[in-house]
């Protein structure tokens, strides 16, 4: 029976391609959630696989907190023309100008806990019933409890001691009016894997994961970039370093892991040795103990 | 790429599930062989470290590293599956440490649903208790390949050959009455490593293999049916683009078998026939295809076919039923109890239908494993036999056959709420 075999990344594959035309099938206005990381990377090319050689039947969302990495706009517009796609960006920036949030104040000020309020804004302007997501369960404790399908409530929130029980790949889509879902289509999926899948396919990336020169100051022992918006304490020095992206995600707490990797297969080296996990950098996990749960029952990525 | 990374590509997967009762050590054990397999990052065990000791734990407490919601912690249970990972060089793991209360048996059998091997885990000083006999049935009814019992907590018992052997023979004893293919015994301590990873230097009359052998090693790929082609089609593929105007592609996962280009198949429920013109995956044109790939199938003639319709391959014989009626073992996961004759909605593969439940055969009683017909009251955490008419034919095979085709979830209109699981006999 070894003729049909496949490897762990091809199933895996199969099982994301699975999930992402089951919500095209069982929703009528779904959205991808698109933040120019490379799960959302991974996640997108998935769905190109899944409904090729038409077009993905939905669009994409980027929820754009203004600290971004230009690298990253510069890679999401430029993907976006060449496959054709449509982005819809929701910036946090108009929620902050409409009221609906307040910013954080002090140095450590992040928009990434305003987020959520955009992302949800966003989702009832345009009544998307379904939004894919690149989570992971191996990213936190957290997540490691969440189902594909996700169920929320009118308030969007996330109930994570009464999830619905969800069987073999039987997923229940029905809800109420007013209620969503969240999706992982790569849930099952490891930092490691989606390194080894990225390689496979040999998808594009931003530069930013290859290592390069920056301008970075440290603080509570995590790199940071230093970038316009970026307020620096005194004792704070800029030095320039040897540097790489191993997330992408808001700059205000996007730590930079110190490396020599610069193509594929050095990252996956470095993956392969490295002792800590990939939200070890994130300053957004550190603030509590549960910090994670907190955010994502309000209604978080 | 050379060694261990282009090793790394080529890793079967398998997918495991713990069971047993409340506080046998499941969740122990998994962070058991997180650790020693060096899966934890260090990161994550000082986190662990730090809450272990504001909460006064002696030792690290590895449960910590599976029971990630702030209720699990503060109580010190499982509520709901916790999904890790991790990978030696033979096989990449996927873990589901289920919850043993009883009132979360839903979430249990959730994280059994899709698994290739279960854990069962018993307290070598408690031995086999009510909810170890559950989960015993329900992994057996799940058609789980293979069950492990890890007979757990071996350092409060001093390590005894004798207690072992009781435990084991008491399961042996019930065993006949499961229809579990491959049943192993593993006497081990979660708590201090013994047979779990290292092998146990104080059990030396223990010479059976540890239990990350056995996880390395069972065999797993003759697990899947390759005989009966069946592909549920769950979107069609029509761009109607320029490039491609007449491209009409049937997408979906095979369930089982495999199919080759120019094989001939059926389609149902229209009973039409037509042959494969291509199978695609991008631009990646396949000759073979086979579970558990995701496809996209062209055929050479035009036919309306759409999602809820399956492809099949008629010649090896064996066909799916083609039916309204269907009797299933359903486990019950909901607070409101099955209505006889209530009506709900079927999924089944990629067709939902409405449908009504015509008649409860009998009740399993868990201590027992003895049909139970008198009392048919069915509430959450039962397991039933019952008889089904659903408003249109589905295409289905035992789920002892297949367990894609063979399975079914109930959903409650009322609520949207997934009510039951359901097993086709
Ligand atoms: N002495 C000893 N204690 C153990 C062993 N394994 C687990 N324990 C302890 O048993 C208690 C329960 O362990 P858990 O791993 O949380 O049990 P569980 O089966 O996951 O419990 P639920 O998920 O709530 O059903 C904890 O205090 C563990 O430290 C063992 O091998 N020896
Ligand atoms: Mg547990």
């Amino acid at each position: 029976m070894d003729q049909y075999r496949i490897n762990h990344l091809k199933e895996l594959e199969a099982e994301s391609i699975y999930v992402i035309r089951e919500v095209a099938a069982q929703f009528e206005n779904p959205v991808m959630l698109f933040s120019g990381g490379k799960d959302s990377i991974v996640m997108f090319h998935l769905a190109r696989k899944a409904f090729w050689p038409g077009k993905v039947p939905f669009p994409l969302m980027h929820i754009d907190t203004g600290h971004n990495f230009p690298e990253a706009l510069e890679y999401r517009d430029r993907i976006m023309e060449e496959t054709g796609t449509k982005c819809i960006v929701a910036l946090v920036q108009d929620s902050i100008d409409q009221g609906r949030v307040v910013e954080e104040k002090g140095v450590n000020a992040s928009r990434n806990k305003l987020q959520t309020v955009t992302l949800l804004d966003a989702i009832e302007n345009h009544k998307f019933d379904a939004a894919m997501g690149g989570g992971r369960r191996d990213e936190e404790k957290a997540r490691a409890k969440e189902r594909f399908f996700s169920h929320r409530d009118e308030f969007g929130q996330w109930d994570p001691k009464n999830q619905r029980p969800e069987l073999w790949n039987i997923f229940n889509g029905r809800k109420n009016m007013g209620e969503h879902f969240r999706v992982f289509p790569i849930s099952n999926w490891t930092e490691m894997d989606v390194w080894q899948y990225i390689y496979m396919e040999q998808i594009d990336l931003p530069s930013l994961y290859f290592t390069h020169k920056r301008e970075v100051f440290n603080r509570d022992g995590v790199w940071l970039a230093k970038l316009p918006f970026m307020q620096l304490k005194d004792t704070e020095k800029v030095e320039t370093l040897d540097v790489r992206c191993r997330t992408i995600g808001d700059v205000t707490c996007t730590g930079l892991t110190l490396s020599t990797a610069n193509t594929l297969e050095d990252i996956i080296h470095e993956v392969a040795s490295t002792r800590t996990t990939e939200r070890g950098g994130r300053a957004d996990d550190k603030r509590s103990e549960s910090a994670m749960e907190d955010r994502k029952r309000e209604g978080y990525f | 790429m050379s060694g261990k990374e282009s090793g790394y590509l080529d890793m079967e997967l398998l997918r495991f599930t713990t069971a047993g009762s409340v506080d046998d050590g499941k969740s122990t054990l998994i962070g058991r062989l997180l650790y020693d397999s060096k899966a934890i990052f260090e990161d994550q065990m000082e986190a662990i470290e730090r809450v272990s000791e504001r909460s006064g734990h002696e030792e690290v407490n590895l449960a910590l590293l599976t029971d990630g919601l702030r209720s699990e912690r503060e109580q010190g249970i499982t509520i709901d599956v916790a999904y890790r990972y991790f990978a030696t060089p033979k096989r990449k793991f996927i873990i589901a440490d289920t919850p043993g209360h009883i009132q979360y048996t839903r979430n249990m059998v959730t994280g059994a649903s899709t698994a290739n091997v279960a854990l069962i885990l018993v307290d070598a000083r408690h031995g086999v208790l009510e909810q170890t006999l559950r989960h015993a049935y329900i992994a057996s009814l799940l058609q789980i390949p293979h069950v492990i019992f890890c007979i757990n907590k071996m350092d409060l018992v001093d390590y005894s050959q004798e207690t072992f052997e009781k435990i084991k023979s008491d399961i042996d004893a019930v065993s006949s009455k499961l229809s579990v293919k491959d049943i192993r015994f593993v006497p081990i301590s979660a708590l201090k490593g013994d047979n779990v990873v290292d092998r146990s230097e104080v059990m030396d009359w223990y010479d059976g293999p540890t239990l990350m052998y056995l996880l390395e090693n069972i065999h797993i790929s003759s697990d899947i049916n390759h005989d009966d082609f069946r592909f549920p089609v769950q979107y069609v593929i029509r761009p109607q683009s320029a490039e491609w105007p007449d491209y009409r592609g049937y997408a979906g996962r095979i369930a089982s078998g495999a199919i080759k280009v120019g094989d001939e198949v059926g389609v149902l429920p229209s009973g039409f026939t037509s042959k494969v013109k291509s199978i695609d995956m991008m631009e990646e044109s396949l000759e073979v295809g086979f579970a558990p790939q995701s496809v996209s199938i062209t055929l050479e003639d035009e036919i309306d076919i759409s999602r809820g319709d399956m492809l099949i391959k008629r010649n090896n014989g064996s066909e799916p039923k083609n039916s309204q009626d269907i009797e299933a073992m359903v486990c019950w996961f909901n607070e409101r109890k099955l209505m006889p004759r209530g009506k709900y909605v079927i999924k089944h593969t990629s067709s939902d239908a409405r449908c009504m439940v015509t008649d409860i055969q009998y009740k399993m009683n868990i201590n027992t494993l003895e049909k139970n017909e008198e009392d048919k009251e069915v509430g959450m955490n039962d397991i039933a036999r019952i008889k089904i008419r659903s408003t249109k034919p589905l295409f289905f095979d035992s789920y002892s056959r297949n367990r894609i085709t063979g399975s079914l979830i109930l959903v409650d209109e009322a609520t949207n709420e997934t009510v039951a699981a359901g097993m086709i006999i």
